[in-house]
């Protein structure tokens, strides 16, 4: 079915037509929309789902662990203080590898208070041991809620979903949704795990000195071999959606020289931009990842071999040399430049893609840089 | 109520079945006393389901790769062990409504003053406001006790911790306990008491009214720490039976909004007795007995005692 529909009610959508057993939630901005219209779905009976209301976003995640510890399909969404809030759980969800999904609105963290786009929330959870899957429009967004699902139950580790806050919670895109007996069917039944209603089980053991790194080598371990379920689940979706994804997304990176990093939405101006250039026969090219957790080092590192690469990173990393997904890019290409734009929403749209690209292909730049400061409000 | 023997036998054999040997928890410690006076007292035909904080009995008892529980039990962290139930007990309800379980649950909260009262405040008052089907148990050894004997917002007027540790200019902690009781109350839930163990016919009686109503249900539970209060492992018993002696901690239970002293001394004793029964208020004895210190421990406690019985 073909729908106008912005990325908050594409999520609560998907979750609508696969019914989990719970929801836990707290709500906050800009992923509000979801819970109220999943509230909505629950209260005209659209779903089943135990719906918990908790007092906070720290409560709501551990509602989840405990819904998913006793063998529940789970589901949740936060963004921006409220992630910050349930980090401490965040952690544990991964430590425990429960199964869960949790859609994220991503939007900075204060102070100064903010409410619009930037990495800074999900950033925080990079090294939680979540799979973190970065979208950059509301078909994406769709698609990717309902395979987070399936990836979660087949790795048994927890799935972040991105889209930027308001760029793609707010912003309304055609999609095409799948029928409800599609997604379902896709999905699939819930799988057993272990869990404390089916058996006698001890959840969230003391683990001392004697045996600590071996479960962190093997949380590591699982999380980086993980991208193969992931292809798997991308596949078999594509099979019948004809919608295809990859760990990244890219274009002209064949022959391209000058190569444009960055994620999320804004990827679709710097593309545009690209395009455009071609036509004039540059050789630029962009590239984003998708799954940021596990990152494709291998497959990026191959793919940019020789090239001049400019990241964009839509966070800081307050005391580094370079912002957070500059540092995971430097050292491949033949040249690496990291730009932080974007920060507490700033738009980059394609008037400021255009002009930043221009400014790489036509002089010296430097090796990092922030883009777009404002001349009137030197400090 | 009286428990007769063969009863109690039944209910400690059951209790060892959900907390069996092999916990570390120290010589004369409470906690697992509690945990199977609990355990063994819910129904034949329900399993319980456990979750506990981070604290005493969650270090003693969930050591890798051993575990002191023989039902399911879960530890998330320190203050999320009544939101973490939430999510077990509403999982139970989805999957019951679906047809994937038969059997039926008891789900039950084991967590400490710290995890209560402080850190944990907020989510306990989240599970009662929503109502989930729970029985929170706290223990109450008046300050944490895992970490070494800090103060918590339970630990008594005057006693002495290791943070609020008598001194020179210190008399022990200025503030007076939180009243979890107050607190929990105000929620409006079908059941709360304040048990002590050695009043064990009491204790039975409160797990097994409690655990008879649907809805959230508080027991706040008297455990002496002989580590960190510092007295002889086998005196446990002793001193919380002098708590109650003196109406320094009343036994009494809230049920549908009505109170009840569920015992009341005939002839208290003087507080000084339980005071001295331990080391939290030593600095009241020596080097100098300070009488008057001691008589407004007694003046709150008598007060506190009267306004409980116009309840």
């Amino acid at each position: 079915m073909r729908a106008l529909i912005n990325g908050n009610y594409a999520v609560s959508y998907a979750m609508m037509q696969i019914n989990p057993d719970v929801c836990a939630s707290y709500p906050i901005t800009p992923q509000t929309q979801i819970i109220e219209t999943f509230s909505k779905y629950v209260a005209d009976g659209k779903v089943t789902t135990e719906n918990i209301l908790a007092e906070s976003e720290h409560s709501a995640m551990s509602a989840c662990i405990g819904a998913s510890a006793a063998g529940a399909r789970v589901f949740t969404a936060t963004a921006s203080q409220g992630l910050a809030y349930m980090i401490e759980v965040i952690y544990i969800a991964a430590g425990l590898r429960l199964p869960m999904t949790m859609v994220v609105g991503n939007r900075g963290i204060g102070a100064p208070l903010l409410l619009h786009c930037d990495y800074s929330d999900s950033f925080l959870a990079r090294d939680s041991g979540w799979i973190q899957i970065y979208c950059k429009d509301v078909q994406e967004v769709y698609d990717t809620t309902l395979m987070a699902v399936k990836i979660t139950e087949e790795t048994k580790i927890p799935v972040m979903v991105m889209m930027d806050g308001f760029y793609t919670t707010h912003g309304e895109q055609v999609i095409d949704t799948l029928s409800t007996k599609q997604a379902v069917n896709f999905v699939g039944k819930k799988p057993k795990w272990p869990n404390m209603l089916d058996s006698k089980i001890t959840f969230g053991n003391v683990s001392l000195t004697d045996s600590n790194i071996e479960v962190r080598e093997r949380q590591w371990r699982d999380l980086a071999n993980s991208s193969k379920s992931i292809l798997g689940i991308q596949k078999g979706f594509e099979k019948f959606s004809k919608r295809n994804y990859g760990l990244y997304e890219s274009y002209g990176l064949k022959d391209a020289n000058t190569v444009f990093v960055t994620m999320g939405s804004s990827y679709q101006a710097i593309e545009l931009t690209c395009q455009e250039l071609r036509k004039k026969g540059k050789k630029v090219g962009c590239l984003r990842p998708r799954v940021y957790r596990p990152f494709p080092y291998n497959e990026l590192r191959a793919e940019l071999k020789g090239k001049k690469i400019i990241v964009l990173d839509r966070a800081i990393s307050h005391g580094a040399e370079f912002g957070p997904m500059g540092l995971e890019f430097q050292g491949m290409g033949r040249e690496f430049y990291n730009v932080v734009y974007g920060i507490g929403g700033r738009d980059f749209g394609l008037e400021e893609a255009k002009d930043l690209v221009g400014k790489f292909l036509k002089g010296k730049q430097k090796k990092f840089q922030f883009y777009g400061l404002r001349k009137d409000l030197k400090n | 109520m009286d428990v007769k023997g063969n009863e109690l036998q039944k209910i400690w054999e059951k209790g060892k079945e959900g907390f069996g040997p092999g916990h570390r928890t120290c010589s004369g410690c409470f906690i697992p006393t509690i945990v199977r006076t609990v355990l063994g007292n819910v129904p034949d035909d329900c399993e319980p389901v456990v979750s506990i904080a981070t604290g005493c009995l969650e270090v003693t008892s969930t050591i890798w790769p051993h575990t002191s529980f023989g039902v399911s039990c879960i530890h998330n962290a320190f203050e999320n062990s009544a939101s973490t139930l939430a999510g077990v007990e509403r999982a139970y309800a989805a999957r019951k409504k679906r047809g994937e379980l038969k059997k039926k649950y008891k789900f039950i909260v084991f967590a400490g003053d710290g995890g209560t009262v402080d850190i944990g405040l907020q989510a306990l008052s989240g599970m009662l406001e929503r109502g989930h089907d729970i029985l929170y148990v706290l223990y109450d050894n008046a300050a944490y006790s895992n970490t070494g004997m800090q103060r918590s917002g339970s630990t008594p007027y005057l006693a002495s911790t290791t943070t609020t540790p008598a001194g020179l200019e210190s008399t022990g902690k200025a503030q007076k306990r939180k009243d979890i009781m107050s607190i929990v109350a105000a929620h409006n839930i079908p059941y709360a008491a304040q048990a002590n163990p050695a009043y064990l016919d009491d204790f039975i009686y409160k797990i097994k009214k409690a655990l008879s109503y649907e809805g959230p249900k508080f027991l706040s539970v008297l455990m002496p720490c002989n580590y960190g209060w510092k007295f002889p492992s086998s005196k446990t018993y002793d001193v919380a039976r002098l708590a109650t002696e003196t109406n320094f901690w009343p036994l009494y239970e809230i049920e549908g909004g009505k109170y009840k002293i569920n015992y009341n001394p005939k002839k208290a004793l003087p507080v000084e007795e339980y005071l001295k029964s331990h080391k939290l208020y030593a600095h009241l004895f020596k080097p100098e007995l300070r009488k008057n210190l001691i008589a407004k421990v007694q003046e709150e406690v008598d007060k506190e005692f009267k306004v409980l019985g116009k309840k």
